[in-house]
């Protein structure tokens, strides 16, 4: 693969080009599901090939190729520079990159089990164990199960001198049951909705979900919702759970500081940013007991941010984005840095595969657990009226991450510290800062959980990542609960 | 390009290599290249070139898929084994029907194959990175006339699909796309414009970026309403956004596991008597493949008719299973429709060629506008997600030029809504529609559809912009 890659960096190496990286990416999956008792989907993917970054003439272009043979990336080459040219008819200033010491490297994941040597008839036969669970809860109308793991190695080189051999592995898994009954079609998931769960980690990761132990309940609970009360309509006291407040960051906090959409590379489509650069340490974000963190590292935990370098050879960090309630930070590349007058990247940019450009993308963003013991039993006996709301059902955030609308699966009323009854179609909705500036209280670090979120959306072409979001139950006030069935 | 000759041979060699009683090998890719632009300038500037295959192999009822980009021997022996692989090991599926013969395709053949319009343009095919660059030029040029800052698309593509199966059916297509998209930012205010076509004849930049400029310039300093039901004027592509979220439930197998809004709704009036709704394939203003992920020719189908849900789509295996089922004599004509996904799935089917029925009196925007007292001019919608599944409640955002209409005209800029509105009450509410045209957003694929006037949409918060 070196030696693809040197073809591939001598080949744009031309007259007006001052930096080229290129990227060989093989990819492969493996996708199981199940679906009412019958095996549902199964299939086996593989992607192979290269993709490099030229900077001519101070612009960028970009150019993918699945054919690894001399000619083919000679070819690539001229086209990425082509590309480049063309880009800079229509710049105003040159692109400018900030420094990195260039590496050689490898790093790959942590793993107990290479979820490819586990037979599929062994997944498969989990996979109907639990929908049989879930099947045997009369009123279950529909049953959904689904494992899937992913394998990427990659080989990076730059004409600074870097070359790093990077091997990524993940695996996720859940399910749902659904109810159908008179004009309601209520749903339950577990561990998380969407696809359930997902880490960076091998096979390991399948027997620590007790996929099987929590599939009857959780059928129970959908088939329960029909005959739930529908949640109250108000400003209340609301606790999310620990996936839940995940995505909540991820929408709230994760997108708003990409530093390419606070500069509006992103308008077009995922939009801009509240974020805007005068805010940085000075926007009062969240509460002080707000402490958010965008990790790269390994030592953060196994999530699908966590790398060793970022796709333009920058070693994995840990920012601060909010610190004791104080916006510090956002995520940045080494294009980016210079514009929050930072000498390095923040080490984010990140690409979907080998035919796709890297971009900002959100690593680990994971708010700290409390640092005072508190379980989510002992939040809820310290709440006198509320709702305690689960497992995401919808949401939406408008395009420059002001407001929000969140709906869970499942809700439970508080009442003087007691859970008491179920509620069905739990929503909350707000503004991103009021919203953060309301929490006042976050369970430890016991009932932190590091979410793997495998569908975020961005770019054009648009390329869909997995992102990671450690989060703890907490709990926030004066919260505008219900409006999403407001008028209906 | 792939050409049709080599995927033959290609899957000779697959079909060579395979053990199992069935194969199937689907073709995929193509040449594809995106110029972006941001702050008046181009930031990023791409182009791919990849094809690869997709093997489903079949035996005793078991099935499964293995795909790669690699189309050597070495990768087709790999990928048939893997298929091969995760299929053995399954129970067998008494649903499981065996690949469709070329003879049962074309007794299913609801559809001339020559009424489809060509679809690949060289044109569109030969745009260099120099012609985007000059269109984007064009783009800025109005946004620096106006002292606006524009962000966009400007992208080509040609691509080839095309399946073969150990049964003898085969079938190719090939075709080219172009697509622009310009949002226009102002101080306070942002307008936006979309275009998307097989021909790129058919765009216009300069036009595309006139008109979200406009809207950026008309909606300056926009003051906030208070949220609550309004006679709104959705435009093409708020429209396609929000009633994409239906179609998935337009599938026969989303009827059989009873997640469809349509369970106990088909042949009743669910929506107002001037909607219609069909799928076709050969529509001039649609696009894509002419068969299904088993080769099955896509069917005009008429979905919706004066308002009453008349039938869905299926691919074969589903048709046979409503057949059976508790649905069957309930949800109008079954049969395979050539609309199933590539096997196997948990989906089954699903509409892609949506085209709503030409109004009786079409209406233009600006005649909407004036007719309305007191409204809202909505441009584009972001992020819907459902709420409902069943009253199909939706929840989204206003976005890129939203108008409050007073007295018949508009009447400046107002700040983004959030709704939460349910399809049904829309649907059923439409008061007026445009003319057809090819629209193109976010949240959905393309479609056919018109302008609408809604009466009593369900706004629910105001954001900070």
């Amino acid at each position: 693969m070196k030696q693809i890659l040197g073809w591939a960096l001598n080949a744009a190496a031309q007259p007006g080009v001052s930096y080229v990286d290129a990227r060989i990416v093989d990819n492969r999956s493996r996708s199981l599901a199940t679906k009412n008792g019958k095996v549902s989907h199964a299939s086996d993917a593989e992607s192979l090939g290269i993709g490099m970054r030229v900077l001519a003439d101070g612009a960028w272009g970009f150019a993918a190729s699945d054919d690894l043979s001399r000619a083919a990336i000679e070819s690539a080459a001229a086209r990425a520079l082509a590309i480049a040219k063309a880009s800079a008819q229509v710049k105003q200033q040159n692109v400018q990159l900030a420094p990195e010491k260039a590496v050689t490297a490898q790093w790959a994941t942590p793993f107990q089990i290479d979820p490819f040597t586990i037979s599929i008839e062994q997944n498969l036969d989990l996979l109907l164990k639990i929908d049989a669970e879930m099947r045997a809860v009369p009123g279950v109308t529909l049953a959904e199960t689904s494992m899937n793991f992913h394998r990427e190695e990659q080989w990076f080189a730059s004409s600074e001198g870097a070359s790093i051999h990077q091997t990524k592995y993940s695996t996720g898994a859940g399910y749902a049951a659904y109810a159908f009954a008179g004009t309601e079609i209520m749903k339950r998931s577990y561990p998380n909705s969407f696809g359930g769960q997902w880490q960076n980690k091998g096979y390991e990761l399948i027997g620590e979900l007790r996929l099987v132990e929590n599939a009857r309940r959780v059928a129970e609970e959908a088939v329960a919702l029909h005959k739930a009360e529908q949640c109250p309509e108000g400003i209340l006291t609301i606790i999310l759970d620990s996936s839940q407040l995940g995505l909540q960051i991820h929408e709230s906090v994760g997108h708003p500081i990409e530093l390419d959409r606070v500069l509006g590379m992103e308008a077009n489509f995922a939009g801009t940013s509240f974020l805007t650069l005068e805010k940085l340490r000075k926007l009062r974000y969240g509460s002080e007991l707000v402490n958010v963190v965008a990790d790269a590292r390994q030592e953060h935990g196994p999530g699908l941010g966590t790398f060793g370098f970022d796709d333009e050879g920058v070693p994995a960090q840990c920012t601060p984005i909010i610190t004791n309630g104080l916006f510090t930070g956002y995520l940045s590349s080494r294009e980016t840095a210079h514009t929050i007058g930072e000498q390095r990247s923040g080490g984010t940019l990140r690409a979907e595969g080998w035919n796709r450009l890297p971009m900002i993308r959100m690593t680990n963003i994971s708010i700290r657990p409390g640092e005072k013991p508190l379980t989510l039993e002992q939040l809820i006996g310290d709440t006198d009226d509320g709702v305690y709301m689960e497992t995401n059902k919808s949401w939406s955030i408008d395009d420059k991450r002001y407001n929000f609308q969140f709906g869970c699966e499942i809700g439970w009323e508080i009442k003087k510290g007691k859970r008491t009854r179920m509620l069905k179609n739990p929503s909350y909705s707000g503004i991103t800062t009021e919203f953060w500036n309301s929490m006042d209280a976050i369970c430890s670090s016991d009932a932190w959980t590091l979410w793997g979120t495998p569908n975020c959306g961005k770019g054009q072409p648009q390329q869909v990542m997995g992102t990671g979001h450690g989060a703890a139950p907490a709990r926030f006030r004066n919260i505008r609960v219900g409006s999403a069935y407001k008028g209906n | 390009m792939l050409t049709r000759e080599r995927a033959g041979e290609i899957f000779d060699r697959i079909r060579k290599y395979a053990t199992t009683d069935e194969v199937e090998a689907y073709f995929y890719g193509g040449r594809s290249a995106l110029t972006r632009f941001a702050n008046n300038v181009i930031h990023q500037n791409v182009a791919e070139e990849n094809y690869g295959v997709s093997v489903r192999t079949a035996s005793g009822g078991r099935t499964a898929r293995a795909s790669t980009n690699k189309l050597d021997d070495e990768s087709l022996k790999r990928v048939v084994l893997a298929s091969e692989s995760l299929a053995k090991v399954q129970q067998p599926d008494p649903d499981l029907l065996p690949m469709p013969t070329p003879q049962e395709r074309d007794s299913a053949f609801g559809l001339r194959r020559s009424s489809i319009p060509a679809r690949y343009f060289a044109e569109t095919a030969a745009i260099t990175p120099d012609d985007r660059a000059t269109g984007v030029a064009k783009i800025v040029g109005v946004a620096n006339q106006h002292n606006l800052t524009t962000a966009g698309i400007f992208s080509n593509a040609e691509s080839v699909e095309g399946i073969f199966n150990s049964r003898g059916l085969s079938d190719w297509h090939t075709q080219t796309s172009a697509e622009i998209s310009v949002t226009m930012l102002a101080k306070d205010s942002s307008g936006w414009q979309k275009s998307n076509s097989p021909d790129v004849g058919n765009l216009d930049p300069l036009a595309l970026a006139e008109i979200a400029a406009r809207k950026a310039i008309d909606s300056a300093t926009p003051r906030e309403i208070r949220a609550g039901k309004y006679t709104v004027i959705l435009e093409p592509a708020a429209v396609l956004d929000m009633v994409g979220f239906m179609f998935w439930d337009f599938a026969g197998q989303s009827i059989l596991d009873e997640r469809s809004f349509l369970n106990n709704r088909i042949g009743t009036q669910l929506f107002g008597d001037n909607v219609n709704i069909v799928d076709d394939i050969a529509h001039p203003l649609q696009s894509g493949s002419p068969f299904d992920g088993e080769g099955m020719q896509r069917q005009h189908v008429p979905l919706v008719e004066n308002g009453v849900v008349k039938r869905v789509v299926y691919a074969r295996a589903t048709a046979e299973k409503m057949k059976k089922s508790e649905y069957a004599g309930k949800v109008g004509p079954v049969g395979a429709t050539g609309h199933g996904f590539l096997l196997p799935n948990e989906m089954g089917e699903m509409p892609v060629n949506i085209v709503f029925g030409e109004p009786e009196h079409p209406q233009t925007v600006e005649r909407m506008i004036s007719s309305t007292e007191r409204g809202v001019l909505v441009t584009r919608l972001w992020y819907i997600r459902e709420v409902d599944p069943y009253e199909k409640i939706l929840t989204g955002m206003t976005r890129d030029g939203t108008f409050l209409i007073k007295n018949g005209n508009l009447s400046g800029g107002v700040r983004n809504f959030r709704f939460n509105e349910s399809l049904i009450h829309m649907l059923s509410s439409v008061e007026s529609m445009g003319r057809l045209v090819r629209a193109s957003g976010e949240e959905s694929f393309d479609m056919v559809v018109p302008a609408m006037k809604v009466n009593d949409f369900n706004f629910t918060e105001v954001t900070k912009f």
